[in-house]
């Protein structure tokens, strides 16, 4: 299998303030709106060097959606940022009519997604915000996997005209795809191929699934271990593709089982090539207090889960 | 040219009767607060705002408008289409299948004039603050209007939008609140009651303009234009216009009633008996 190099630990909100940074340079119709987390989202940099385009909201996050909306009338393109379940269950109806259903190009970035935002427990950890955005008509759902994604991703889609939700989370987590790589929206990535069972993962569990592919190998199976950063729209043609090849699929998410990727997967192969699948994710409860790694692990989330789901899958092809 | 009282008095006269029209069709809809911000609409469209010919979505180098509460769709529509927006005639498609006029206004069919989508109450403020700050950036010095229900201001987004547009000097707006005391279930007094809200809007830092006759054009834009002259000091300017629900057709008006009831045939020619045509029906 394909070996990826971890270039050292980084967090994905990260990524978004550099790349939010770079935005700022090169893209004057750009402006940030934050709901009083500067810091936690990275987005100091944007803050200092363009005070004119930058907008502190306060504690407000509903006047944000609503005045990101606005801003688009008269060519703004505005990304907001706050904590994922703030930017998405706390203001679902703003989403909903002024920004989706209005068709505004609006950005809602947001960080601390899922369990890995550890230990302030399950009032911040929304494990439902891809199902809730998914759902939407016209919105595109992003979950990026490391640094370097998260930074390419929030450059990006300040080329692609419509609202879009681009998810990342909280912790140090290992940074492997290239630096300044290409991030083509809805175009999934074949980070290493095999033939006995296909691995579809987003955002932190990603590098797990790699990781998952290894000990796989050393077992005898073969993966094919592909990131699926868009899940809406989402690449069918890559995952069809991927799975008449293996005859059988594990997804994996932070996200509750309910409503996520593996829902997504599961229809696009029952309406075209019907394949055994397992689902790593969380199993419709809501997280708790803990570190990232202990949540992870005691949710089933981490690159043991994804192996054994694995084996489990391939056992159900005979 | 910008038309004189007695031609918006007729245009006044004649969008009451599209209202009505509208609304008696489909058998559905929202006549009061329509037919109470008639004569607002009217002066705004025709007298007040400075619009550039034709609609773009750009949203600049002209004074734009925002209907947060977007269930008084009728009125909104009817002096769109007179003010030039889409066909007169496209009234008729009001609430039907595959109309770009649907229930509460949208932006998704396309229909000129509408720039957000409006219906789930209290989002229109936000918006326009938003709408506001561009036209900053971008050095426009054009004005956001904005209208409002008295009961939607029982939406807590409002007041996180009026606390930001005074913290931030946000004074190229003028939102005007509907006061007819009215909603769904009874008085705002007895569902909710939000006491003075001229205090309310001055305690958070807003310029706050009264007008008492409401439903009076030459009211309207003595008003509108004391609201005016008070932009551009670096507070937001609130205008609290007074108005009566149903005004115009007296069994409408004096009840919340006609909140979002349509007229059945003889309640309907019983109104267009106070309302003789002036400018030809759609």
């Amino acid at each position: 299998m394909t070996k990826y190099n971890n270039t050292g630990n980084k967090d994905t909100r990260s990524g978004f303030g550099a790349g939010l940074t770079e935005l700022g340079q090169t893209n004057e119709n750009v402006v940030a709106l934050c709901a009083d987390l500067i810091g936690s989202l990275k987005m100091d940099d944007f803050k200092k060097n363009h005070p004119e385009r930058f907008f502190q909201i306060g504690i407000a996050e509903a006047n944000m959606i609503g005045m990101a909306a606005g801003m688009t009338i008269g060519g703004s393109i505005p990304y907001t940022g706050t904590f994922a379940n703030f930017s998405t269950g706390r203001v679902y109806d703003q989403i909903r009519q002024s920004v989706a259903y209005s068709d505004k190009n609006v950005k809602i970035c947001a960080s601390h997604a899922g369990l890995t935002l550890g230990e302030d427990g399950a009032t911040h950890q929304i494990l439902e915000d891809i199902g809730l955005m998914k759902m939407l008509p016209g919105m595109t759902v992003i979950n990026t996997c490391d640094y370097n994604q998260t930074k390419a991703a929030t450059i990006a889609i300040a080329e692609h005209h419509g609202p879009v939700y681009l998810r990342f989370g909280r912790p140090s987590v290992p940074n492997f795809t290239p630096e300044n790589g290409a991030f083509v929206v809805g175009k999934a990535v074949l980070l290493s191929e095999g033939t006995d069972v296909t691995i579809l993962a987003t955002g932190h569990l990603v590098w797990e699934a790699l990781v998952a592919a290894e000990a796989l190998e050393a077992k005898g199976i073969s993966a094919e271990v592909i990131n699926i950063h868009t899940i809406k729209p989402l690449d069918d043609e890559a995952i069809l593709k991927s799975v008449a090849k293996t005859g059988c699929v594990v997804t994996a998410e932070e996200h509750n089982i309910l409503g996520g990727l593996g829902e997504s997967v599961a229809r696009v192969l029952s309406l075209n090539n019907p394949a055994p699948q397992e689902f790593v994710a969380v199993q419709d409860s809501f997280g708790e207090s803990g570190t990232p790694e202990q949540l992870m692990e005691k949710y089933k989330l981490n690159n043991q889960a994804i192996e054994a789901a694995a084996e489990k899958v391939v056992a159900r092809k005979k | 040219m910008k038309p004189n009282t007695q031609q918006l008095i007729d245009l006044t006269t004649q969008v009451r009767r599209d209202i009505l029209r509208m609304v008696h069709a489909v058998n559905s809809g929202h006549p009061g607060g329509s037919l109470g911000c008639t004569e607002f609409l009217v002066a705004l469209y025709q007298a007040i705002m400075d619009r550039k010919e034709g609609f773009d979505m750009d949203g600049l180098g002209e004074d734009v408008f925002f209907l947060s509460n977007g269930h008084i769709s009728p009125v909104f529509y009817s002096v769109l289409a007179r003010s030039g927006y889409f066909p007169v005639s496209e009234l008729a498609t009001f609430r039907l299948l595959n109309s770009r006029l649907q229930g509460h206004p949208t932006t998704h069919e396309g229909l000129p004039g509408v720039r957000i989508a409006s219906g789930s109450l209290g989002q229109g403020l936000s918006v326009a603050l938003g709408a506001a700050q561009t036209k900053r950036l971008k050095g426009d010095k054009h004005l956001v209007y904005t209208l409002h229900g008295d009961g939607e201001l029982q939406e807590g987004q409002n007041w996180e939008a009026i606390m930001y547009a005074s913290a931030y000097k946000v004074d190229n707006l003028i939102a005007t609140v509907d006061v007819n005391g009215k909603q769904i279930d009874g008085p705002t007094d007895e569902v909710l009651p939000m006491g003075s809200l001229s205090a309310k809007f001055i305690a958070f830092g807003w310029e706050v303009v009264e007008i008492i006759a409401g439903n009076n054009i030459e009211a309207i834009l003595a008003g509108m234009a004391e609201a005016k002259a008070k932009t551009g000091n670096g507070k937001p300017v609130c205008v609290l216009l007074h108005t009566e629900m149903g005004n115009g057709v007296d069994f409408m008006m004096h009840t919340h009633a006609w909140h979002g009831k349509a007229p059945n045939d003889a309640q309907l020619a019983q109104a267009f008996e106070q309302n003789a045509a002036t400018l030809g029906d759609y």
